[in-house]
């Protein structure tokens, strides 16, 4: 794979040999996961009210990622998330658009189309979403068949197995090589499932791991498992990407996906992001959220704060 | 152990808290204000002074059993309402003494409220299967249709629980919400809220989902504009408003056009009450069915 462009910088030696890299990401310091989590529970309870609650609502909105990734998902419905994301209250024009729609990779056409004309961006799993057991060379065809169709983004998965059994090389050779077939055009996110991956220092890892290999963000999970986004494991990613930027001088992004459905839960994450990367990552182009009903809470959330009486689930749109 | 006196032994009091969505939080504002006896003016007990986010949980938690309620079989519903009665009936003394105690009566008479009460939870029992042949049924139509009206119950309903009748009331005022298929969000008296509060724990342990029927106390002033406004809240019984305070809920109200029972001035709990509070948060439904091919000769019907 030597001849795949890798980004340089400080550390573009690191992934020289399976041996070097090894070295590299066993060589990361641990993460203490009491203070982790700790840490995250204290900025959890900040109070965030009046002027800066509207402010943080919407932006939360701005950076959804409005998802569908189900079975059953129809170019209608498609079409319809894709409306909901360039106006996402048609009651009230001045809330602003959501940062894209993720769908699967034969959808992207159709949602391409609903948002035509508007800044809202189509992003596409790949790779044999949600499992990644697939042959390197199916999970490229995924890849480039998303991209083909006009995907700005592309959210891969991570080979788990191989990252478990410590096969680091492996992973990052298929992150790079899918970072050449999205080519110049989309912007590529890495997914680690970081249920699956055990333990904070494997996040930490992980993180290190992709960020290396040329990944533009970096995404907690699928959510199609039991455990998906936490502020926790959100801010050890948020804490990576930071010192990334500090050793290297290349901002990375961030997108939690799965299990955040409040506006309280996303405001939360706002705080953090705030305090663990720096403002410059509390634009969309640098965080996003993974999320499908958490926008129909910030809707109600927003109604709340622009009328004073709260809202219901009969004025937001049933996706 | 056997050998020291009764009177040493520590008193137990007890916390009253919020029913919510099933379970018993305490205030999200963790404030409480103390509730005193009508008689004499002594400290019952302190009681959570729910702020507007406990209505706007309460109104998430009564939203959420609406579906499972409203689909449940009359039949059904009547069953739990009457295992309410049950469950009431089986704590008897426990309510004579907290009647008693908020409205300063006698044992005997707070009894027989403790006892009117749990007949009127039987009397709602039985009407839930069939209140819809009383309100609803065939029309009579020109055409060749079946027509057909049936009650459906409204959604969540907003009680304000009357403010004399700490249990008696509030059972007449919650058992037709319920038997109907709604759900409630009840705001207790706010002067005697406790046998309000413990009647949650009668709902707790009687088969009622949790989140059907859901108490706070506090300041009704309070608590009731932030559920005559919540756009989320389908019916709002202003039974325990004063007039004033009335009116401007009724105002609030208006914005998503919740149906709204005003407060009646005199009502007497302690007699049959009549299908009025069943009707008063019933919407009707009508179909109109084909009765199928029109023979040569016209309708077969």
């Amino acid at each position: 794979m030597s001849t795949t462009p890798s980004p340089t910088h400080a550390l573009t030696d690191v992934a020289a040999s399976d041996a070097s890299l090894r070295r590299f990401l066993h060589g990361l310091p641990g993460v203490d996961p009491v203070g982790l989590e700790a840490r995250a529970a204290a900025l959890g309870t900040r109070s965030i009210k009046t002027t800066a609650k509207a402010y943080a609502l919407d932006l939360a909105i701005s950076m959804v990622d409005l998802t569908t990734l189900e079975g059953a998902d129809t170019p209608g419905k498609v079409r319809a998330l894709g409306a909901k994301a360039v106006l996402p209250d048609p009651t009230d024009r001045t809330a602003p658009s959501t940062a894209a729609v993720c769908v699967y990779p034969d959808l992207v056409e159709v949602a391409k189309a609903a948002v035509a004309g508007s800044s809202v961006k189509v992003a596409s799993v790949a790779t044999a979403f949600p499992a990644g057991r697939a042959p390197l060379e199916v999970k490229l065809a995924d890849v480039r068949a998303a991209v083909a169709a006009g995907a700005d983004e592309v959210d891969m998965v991570i080979d788990r197995g191989a990252f478990l059994a410590g096969h680091y090389l492996k992973v990052y050779e298929e992150i790079t090589a899918v970072k050449e077939a999205c080519g110049g055009a989309a912007r590529l996110k890495v997914i680690f499932e970081t249920g699956e991956l055990s333990t904070y220092d494997n996040i930490r890892r992980a993180s290190w791991l992709a960020m290396l290999a040329g990944a533009d963000f970096i995404k907690t999970s699928t959510g199609k498992v039991a455990v998906n986004a936490t502020p926790a494991n959100t801010l050890l990613m948020l804490q990576a990407v930071r010192e990334f930027r500090d050793r290297t001088g290349v901002q990375i992004g961030v997108k939690p996906a799965g299990g955040i459905r409040t506006a309280k839960d996303a405001v939360k994450f706002l705080v953090i992001v705030n305090e663990t990367a720096g403002p410059d990552w509390l634009d969309n182009h640098w965080f996003r959220f993974g999320a499908s009903s958490l926008l129909n809470d910030l809707l109600m959330q927003r109604q709340k704060l622009a009328t004073g009486r709260y809202s219901g689930p009969d004025y937001v749109t049933v996706d | 152990m056997s050998d020291r006196p009764m009177s040493e032994r520590l008193s137990v009091f007890k916390t009253y808290k919020l029913y919510v969505g099933g379970r018993f939080p305490r205030s999200e504002s963790g404030r409480v204000y103390e509730v005193t006896g009508s008689k004499d003016g002594n400290w019952l007990a302190n009681a959570p002074l729910s702020s507007r986010k406990d209505a706007r949980d309460a109104v998430v938690a009564a939203r959420k059993a609406f579906g499972g309620w409203a689909g449940a079989t009359a039949y059904n519903r009547g069953q739990v309402l009457y295992r309410v009665a049950e469950m009431l009936e089986g704590r008897r003394s426990q309510f004579t003494r907290e009647v008693a105690e908020a409205e300063g009566l006698s044992k005997a008479k707070a009894a027989a409220l403790v006892d009117l009460s749990v007949d009127r939870l039987v009397w709602y029992a039985g009407w839930t299967d069939k209140i819809a042949q009383i309100a609803g049924g065939a029309n009579p139509v020109a055409g060749p249709f079946f027509n057909l009206s049936t009650p459906e119950p409204t959604g969540v309903v907003a009680v304000l629980a009357p403010q004399e009748s700490s249990l008696l009331g509030l059972v007449s005022v919650v058992a037709p919400v319920i038997a109907t298929g709604n759900t409630a969000v009840v705001v207790a008296s706010e002067r005697s809220p406790l046998p309000a509060l413990s009647f949650g724990e009668v709902l707790a342990t009687s088969d009622v989902p949790g989140g059907v029927v859901n108490v706070l106390s506090g300041r009704t002033a309070e608590i009731a504009p932030t559920l005559a406004s919540h756009m989320d809240v389908n019916a709002l019984d202003l039974t325990g408003a004063d007039a004033e305070l009335a009116t401007g809920l009724e105002v609030a109200a208006a914005d998503n056009l919740k149906r709204v029972l005003r407060p009646r001035t005199g009502e007497d709990f302690a007699a049959t009450p009549g299908t009025d509070r069943l009707t008063a948060f019933l919407e009707t439904k009508t179909v109109w069915h084909t009765t199928g091919s029109l023979g040569a000769s016209g309708s077969s019907y």
